[in-house]
């Protein structure tokens, strides 16, 4: 077995022991991204000898034997790159960031760097974290370490690819509309969106600031629980980050229905016409499953569901006109020359902005422009009210809420070709938990006919990550589709 | 809901958006189908509902008004384009 084939509990053990070192466990992965990357493109900076010199660190501290040392100590970490490393480029997957050096690292990211993770370096995103696919990378797509004609997902495909094909144990992505989610159930992954301010987004370069959250790719819910828990937590440095304490994670299961007493909803909106009928399938199946582990399955309705998607279409791009406005050639990234600063500003964010990233800013300049904003972004807002609030009824009478992340499997590369609308649709699952800002953690429950993944997903109230950890940890402890190893090379 | 051509290009111009004429086509015929799409957010009557602006709402946190440590000037201009006696170098705002 390989020591990329090693589970984060295997590494670890082996690690304290003494068995294996760091710097040995960082080269595996080291020689894995050499071999396979090539063709996967999961990563857009490595830094090989940065990575061996924090595993040399990290071994060190070990056998000097640092009392407090956390789990984490030595273990590799891949980094979407929308989130700062000092020392590493951060292109957000966009040539109006090519060559930009950050000069400051992210909290989060700080954190595990804290806690002694090894970053082995940034994966692809789309740009600006704006697709569900990772072809709206300004660098090349990511493939699908499942089958290499598909997508990962997106926009933090290169993350979830990484995980997958077995490149990184642990990495970071971002969510803002299902972003960790998707493509974790694209790749067969596990994947944590944690509940708005849960984790800093100081360092997280900035999409839709009311809807974005860091999140945490593994191969196991424990995996993902252990990285969150590492990462979670208030921070100065971000003014929407809250503070509230984060229960010690119980990874303890009891007897033959360790769900006994656990209430999840499986609402009705989320099972509709469309669905590809194998994920509408594996999903269910994996409900029976968790009913045979002792969970009470109540019906449920989220009567807005349908109109997540155009509100989501109002207020992300919204925000991200704002935000993407300081990318104008003035302070950092590339500069198109021109006669006057307006010539600046309107020639480099015209040729170095991609297509989706264009639109977006166009739709949320439109969307708050005079004469507009009431009926578009006004609107939007008091609907997201009623989304959350579906959510806070819902929370009322269940636990968890549970349902396919997407409504279908990783389609082919190029496959929405330049129908933008029908790309947007891919995310109606995903986008109502960033929209009420509640927790979401998606992981394997099948296989399509073609051999690509299918992911379920849970869902749960504000604040309530540790319990959807464990419902998913206890459907892990008794299946074994996140085991199964994606064969390189399959098209 | 289909946007006009004077429409896109007032939108580029508050976005400081330099399109070609293609381009402004492209996004024209695309951004329409995607305003006719949102349209349907005008069935539903809010006129009762609040806005939801922030998960959490509540006040901006302040901290003490005490000057700390920040990033220099040195490493804010490493990544500038252009830079001149320690300052940010662009060409001129007026004509």
């Amino acid at each position: 077995m390989s020591l990329t084939d090693l589970s984060l509990p295997q590494a670890q053990s082996l690690l304290q022991k003494g068995e294996l070192s760091s710097r040995e466990l960082t080269q595996a992965h080291l020689e894995r991204i050499a071999a396979l990357d090539g063709e996967i493109h999961a990563f857009l900076h490595v830094d090989a000898e940065a990575a061996l010199a924090q595993a040399g660190e990290a071994d060190r501290m070990r056998r000097v034997g640092a009392t407090h040392a956390s789990p984490l100590l030595g273990i590799p970490l891949a980094v979407k790159d929308v989130l700062t490393v000092e020392g590493m480029p951060c292109t957000c997957g966009s040539k109006i960031l090519e060559g930009y050096r950050p000069p400051f690292t992210a909290t989060a990211v700080q954190k595990l760097k804290d806690a002694g993770m090894v970053i082995l370096g940034k994966t692809n995103t789309d740009e600006f974290a704006m697709g569900s696919s990772t072809e709206n990378s300004a660098y090349g797509v990511t493939h699908n370490p499942w089958n290499f004609d598909h997508v990962p997902g997106g926009s933090s495909g290169g993350s979830a690819a990484a995980v997958a094909a077995r490149m990184s144990p642990l990495a970071l992505g971002s969510d803002t509309g299902g972003s960790v989610r998707q493509p974790a159930s694209f790749c067969g992954v596990t994947g944590l969106k944690p509940t708005y301010g849960r984790v800093s987004r100081y360092g997280l370069v900035a999409y839709g600031s009311s809807l974005d959250s860091v999140g945490a790719f593994g191969r196991s819910a424990r995996e993902v629980g252990e990285l969150f828990a590492a990462m979670a937590g208030h921070d100065p440095l971000d003014a929407t980050s809250q503070d509230v304490p984060l229960p010690a994670l119980d990874w303890r299961l009891n007897g033959e229905r360790p769900l006994g007493g656990v209430r999840i909803g499986v609402p009705k909106e989320y099972f509709i016409d469309g669905i590809q009928a194998e994920v509408e399938n594996a999903v269910r199946a994996a409900i029976a499953q968790m009913e045979s582990l002792g969970a009470e399955i109540h019906p449920v309705s989220l009567a807005h569901t349908q109109f997540a998607l155009p509100v989501y279409y109002l207020i992300a791009p919204a925000e991200a006109s704002a935000n993407l406005a300081r990318f104008d050639g003035i302070r950092y990234g590339p500069r198109v020359s021109g006669q006057t600063m307006w010539d600046v500003f309107t020639k480099t964010r015209g040729e170095k902005f991609g297509d989706e990233a264009t639109r977006r800013i166009m739709l949320g300049t439109y969307a708050l422009s005079a004469g507009y904003y009431d009926a578009f972004y006004g609107q939007a807002q008091k609907v997201r009210t009623l989304i959350k609030r579906d959510f806070e009824q819902v929370f009322e009478q269940v636990d968890a809420i549970a349902c396919p992340v997407a409504p279908t499997t990783a389609f082919k590369i190029g496959a929405h070709g330049d129908d933008p609308l029908a790309m947007y649709l891919e995310d109606v699952f995903s986008l109502p938990a960033n929209l009420a800002g509640v927790p979401g953690l998606a992981f394997p429950v099948g296989f399509d006919g073609a051999g690509l993944p299918i992911g379920m997903q849970l869902m749960g109230p504000h604040f309530g990550e540790a319990g959807l950890l464990r419902m998913a940890h206890a459907y892990q402890q008794a299946t074994d589709w996140h085991l199964m190893k994606a064969e390189m090379g399959q098209r | 809901m289909s946007l006009s051509l004077k429409e896109v290009e007032h939108i580029a111009r508050l976005a400081r958006l330099e399109l070609t004429e293609d381009e402004k086509e492209r996004y024209r015929v695309q951004l329409s189908a995607i305003l006719e799409h949102v349209a349907r957010l005008q069935e539903l009557d809010t006129a009762s509902i609040p806005p939801t602006t922030s998960i959490f709402g509540g006040d901006s946190p302040l901290r003490a008004d005490q000057p700390r440590p920040g990033l220099t000037p040195e490493a804010l201009l490493a990544n500038a384009p252009e830079q001149e006696k320690s300052q940010f170098k662009i060409p001129p705002v007026f004509e």
